[in-house]
């Protein structure tokens, strides 16, 4: 496939600014200043990436991804911020000084991936045929070949569940437990 | 469409979840930073899975798999964070250098 | 979207037309046709308590006992069918089906083993639902009460009914579910919360291997269908036999947590922290003989496929029958006694089934479920006078509530195995032990019936004879407490003869016949003719229990006024605390350490002290040997510039040991670059 061919598809063109959008929020949120509009633009890169993931005709998983990630989870999150009373104002210490040597790291994990990917797939084409993956053959997969799997994963959440409540509640102070026990 | 350009984005993206986890003092930003990465590697198995076209969409199971996961690392990381918070008055990982000599 | 759409058409047509029917022999008619109204009226009589059941003069309670009042006629019904000639039918709807293979129904089987099971959870549960209606008058959130009372009885229907081992589990959780809202009904105390919560959390854990057997064997039958798996027990299905036993553990697993065997019988106890009726209705004929149930309803697997597992039954069930038993001598609490004696009774249940005997154990589950309610609404009655569940508080209640003193006689007796009931019921169980040849498991149950005898003698000791030592003037407690208790004393004196070996009542047949309606056949080992030998050591070793358990605490004797004083110096202790099971169930922790610990101290006093002073004698003669040749003439040099080079680089390397979470974890990214540049560049 020739730089031409690839130009020529509209659909690298929707991918090109949709990946520009995702890259441009992930970038904001571990460099943005406030903790809310962080927390905003991880938004922005998951709603791109449940883009990208219709455009790789995964349709179930990306509005699982919108409804679980922004619709739950930020929500989560954006309570984690209120509670934690972090300044949900500009603060020039959320991010530590000393910048460098993450940067150099996270660089050259970049091109450490990025030289592995192209090196092994990089002319790998994606046949799209815009057709999404019918839900029910994730649901057959799921409730079938991988049924024990998703036993173990719903038993998780809910230890996950049960543990956050362990974990978040405010242990009573015997006294007050007394008192709760009295009425 | 390309396979590479996909994993190049999300290389991409798990770099930034990378600086993020490394740079940020604020332990719900380091939250999100994980978050970004465990996005990432969603990216990477959808991408995959439209290549391999599996008759199960296992990449795709899988990446639900890791969604559930994420979920319950939200929620009990985040339920860490209030405790420290509750006990320590910071959420600052700084704050916390408790495990030393 | 539209494929979506199309499939809940689907779904609903196959709801309204797809009623498929599986006709077997002596298909019980209409009766058996429509018995899923029993499945669905409590559940009716839910909804209708939660939207009318304030305004009502008992608030909800009428609507309850009528629902079941209704159900009982369909269970007496097919209880007297059953009994003249056997019936045997299914009815199912499929809901889903996940692939072409496995399908998803809802229905309900009637048969020898479910119609047992509904005329009790029905006859029991209508008594109790009466007997409610007095005992929680006046107190607060009592539509609440009935509400969740309904939903109880209906979940345990709706498990007790189910065709499939997933409809099993909806009731089984349910009946969870709704013990979790009964045991915290008084949600004020937080303490009862915390049992509640103890109680689910408990089963929850148990109900992970329930989950994860039923997948196992649904997919290695490739059907949940109790029919389907029975076959493939009994046709020795090779698919079915090669998970047979691991499934098998996992419901086994499933079973002793909803049944609270050892070692999960921690939640029982801390659960009588419900209303009484409550605790009668659980430990009678819901919640707890769900685990006998489902190990009776997956009998053929046990007995033709995972013999294996029988062994481990065995063993947790005669642990729990004795060891649990001896709990209730130093109960002070009245409804704990009962429930360490539920657990106690269940355990016998449990090892006659693992050993074979179906029957056996399910005679047992029919004729406890009448006596423990008897017990249980005996005690309540008492509890409602005395306003104290503890017997401390008791004693010379005889003369002030005849009608309870002379029921819970007939109650206790029958649990001591002397003449009524639970003397028939016991004598088969010991008489499966003994066919089978388990000497030791015999020899333990005969103990645990003499400890069974001795802790009713004491309770009845306590809380009927001698003086009152609580506070006010009891009372004979109301009509409406007092009916229920007469009622069930009947069967809880009388249902032993439902099955004495050789003995077939007319019009009624015995257990033996009822139960034998099954697709398969059961193999019961259950013996022709009564074991006369075995039978009188039984008696005998009750008797002799009670006896010996009224001459300790008879009201005149001084260890009654002292009793705190009468103490077994080991053993007490121990059964104070619970044998520590419930400090060691605190934590995984503590769980895995106790014991370990205690086997390491064992050893290090026993054991190794032993070897320690011996090779500490040798040690020491070397030492004296090197210190004196080697030490003293120049490594001492060598070993200070050792410590000083450790000092050093100590100090280098603790900077590196910062506490900053963000260092290490570059450390880690870089270690993890360099991993990955290693294996890719050189390797």
């Amino acid at each position: 496939m020739t730089f031409v061919d690839w130009v020529s598809a509209p659909v690298n063109w929707a991918f090109t600014i949709i990946g520009l959008a995702v890259l441009v929020s992930g970038f904001r949120v571990v460099t943005a200043n406030n903790v809310v509009h962080a927390a905003l633009y991880l938004v922005g890169a998951l709603a791109g990436t449940a883009g990208l993931f219709l455009m790789l005709s995964a349709e179930f998983v990306a509005w699982v991804l919108v409804l679980v990630y922004i619709g739950a989870v930020i929500v989560l999150f954006l309570f984690g911020i209120m509670i934690t009373r972090a300044p949900t104002g500009l603060d020039e210490g959320l991010s530590s000084d000393h910048k460098v040597l993450p940067a150099v790291l996270a660089l050259a994990m970049f091109l450490m991936m990025a030289w592995a990917s192209l090196d092994a797939f990089g002319a790998q084409v994606i046949a799209s045929t815009g057709e999404p993956v019918p839900t029910e053959i994730l649901g057959e997969a799921l409730l079938g070949r991988f049924l024990i799997p998703f036993e173990i994963v719903s038993f998780v959440l809910l230890a996950a569940l049960i543990g956050g409540i362990t974990l978040a509640r405010r242990d009573l102070s015997p006294a007050e437990e007394e008192e709760r026990s009295a009425v | 469409m390309l396979l590479s350009q996909f994993l190049v984005l999300a290389a991409a993206l798990f770099a930034f979840g990378i600086y993020g986890l490394l740079v940020r003092r604020n332990m719900v930003l380091i939250l999100l930073s994980v978050e970004l990465m465990l996005n990432a590697v969603n990216i990477n198995l959808i991408a995959f899975e439209s290549v391999l076209v599996s008759s199960e969409a296992i990449g795709q199971v899988f990446a639900i798999f890791v969604i559930t996961v994420a979920a319950a690392e939200v929620g009990i990381g985040l339920a860490i964070v209030l405790m420290i918070f509750r006990n320590r008055k910071s959420a600052n990982v700084d704050d916390l250098s408790l495990m030393r000599w | 979207m539209v494929a979506s759409l199309s499939a809940l058409y689907n779904l609903a047509i196959l709801a309204a037309e797809d009623v498929s029917e599986e006709v077997l022999a002596g298909d019980g008619g209409w009766w058996a046709d429509t018995a899923g109204i029993m499945l669905i009226l409590p559940f009716v009589a839910f909804a209708l308590i939660l939207i009318f059941g304030k305004k009502l003069k008992h608030k909800g309670g009428e609507i309850a006992v009528a629902a079941l009042a209704i159900n009982l006629v369909w269970a007496t019904v097919l209880l007297l069918m059953n009994a003249n000639g056997g019936v045997l039918d299914q009815t199912t709807f499929e809901i889903g089906r996940i692939g072409s293979g496995l399908v998803f129904e809802l229905g309900w089987v009637v048969d020898g083993l479910s119609i047992l099971m509904f005329f009790l959870v029905n006859f029991v549960g209508l008594l109790v639902f009466v007997y409610a209606l007095g005992y929680m008058k006046g107190d607060v959130r009592v539509d609440w009460f009935f509400a969740a009372f309904s939903l109880f009885a209906g979940a345990m229907l709706i498990l007790v009914g189910a065709p499939n081992l997933v409809q099993l589990i909806i009731g089984w959780e349910g009946v969870g579910l709704a013990s979790y809202f009964l045991i915290g009904f008084y949600w004020e105390d937080i303490t009862n919360v915390k049992a509640g919560n103890k109680a689910f959390l408990t089963n929850k854990v148990a109900d992970v291997g329930l989950i994860l057997g039923a997948i196992l064997v649904g997919v290695a039958v490739g059907s949940w269908d109790f029919g389907a798996i029975d076959f493939a027990a009994f046709e020795g299905a090779p698919e079915l036999a090669a998970v047979a036993s691991v499934g098998g553990l996992l419901l086994f697993l499933g079973a002793i947590g909803k049944s609270a065997q050892f070692p999960f019988h921690i939640w029982l106890p801390d659960a009588m922290a419900g209303p009484t009726p409550v605790s009668a209705l659980m430990h009678a004929a819901t919640m707890v003989t769900a685990g006998v149930y489902l190990m009776a309803r997956m009998f053929p697997l046990f007995q033709y496929l995972a013999q294996n597992v029988r062994i481990v039954m065995i063993v947790i069930g005669t642990i729990t029958l004795f060891g649990i038993g001896l709990l209730a001598i130093v109960a002070d609490d009245i409804k704990k006694v009962l429930a360490y004696s539920t657990v106690s009774q269940l355990g016998y249940m449990m090892t006659a089934i693992a050993a074979g005997g179906y029957t056996a154990g399910m005679f047992h589950l029919l004729t406890h479920a009448t006596f423990k309610a008897l017990l249980f609404l005996g005690a309540g009655s008492v509890i409602h006078s005395v306003h104290s569940n503890n017997m401390s508080d008791m004693g010379g209640l005889r003369k002030f509530m005849p009608t309870t003193y002379w029921t819970w006689i007939v109650g206790a007796l029958a649990l001591s195995g002397i003449g009524l009931s639970g003397f028939w019921s016991k004598d088969e169980i010991l008489a499966v032990m003994g066919e089978k040849g388990l000497s030791i498991v015999l020899w333990i149950s005969i103990a645990g019936a003499f400890v069974t005898a001795f802790y009713m003698a004491r309770a009845t000791s306590l809380i009927f004879f001698g003086t009152y030592k609580g506070e006010g003037t009891p009372h004979e407690s109301p009509r409406i407490l007092t009916v229920p208790l007469v009622i069930l004393a009947v069967p809880a004196a009388l249902a032993g003869f439902l099955n004495i070996p050789g003995l077939s009542i007319p019009g009624l047949g015995n257990v033996t016949e009822w139960l034998a309606v099954r697709l398969v056949p059961m193999g019961d080992p259950h013996a022709v003719a009564i074991n006369f030998g075995l039978a009188g050591i039984g008696l005998g070793v009750a008797i002799l229990g009670a006896v010996v358990g009224w001459l300790i605490y008879h009201p005149d004797a001084e260890t009654q006024l002292e009793r705190d004083s009468f103490e077994i110096p080991v053993l007490y202790p121990l059964l104070r605390r619970k044998y520590y099971i419930d400090d060691l169930a605190l934590g995984i922790v503590a769980f895995v350490k106790g014991p370990l610990a205690r086997f390491v101290d064992w050893t290090n006093t026993y054991v190794l002290d032993g070897i320690v002073n011996g090779v500490g004698g040798l040690v020491k003669g070397l030492g004296v040997f090197v210190y004196d040749t080697l030490d003293q003439r120049g490594v001492d040099g060598v070993f200070n510039g050792l410590s000083a080079a450790t000092d050093g680089a100590g100090s280098v390397v603790r900077r590196w040991q910062s506490g900053r979470i963000q260092q290490y974890a570059a450390s880690f990214v870089a270690g993890v670059l360099i991993l990955v540049a290693l294996f890719v560049f050189v390797i």
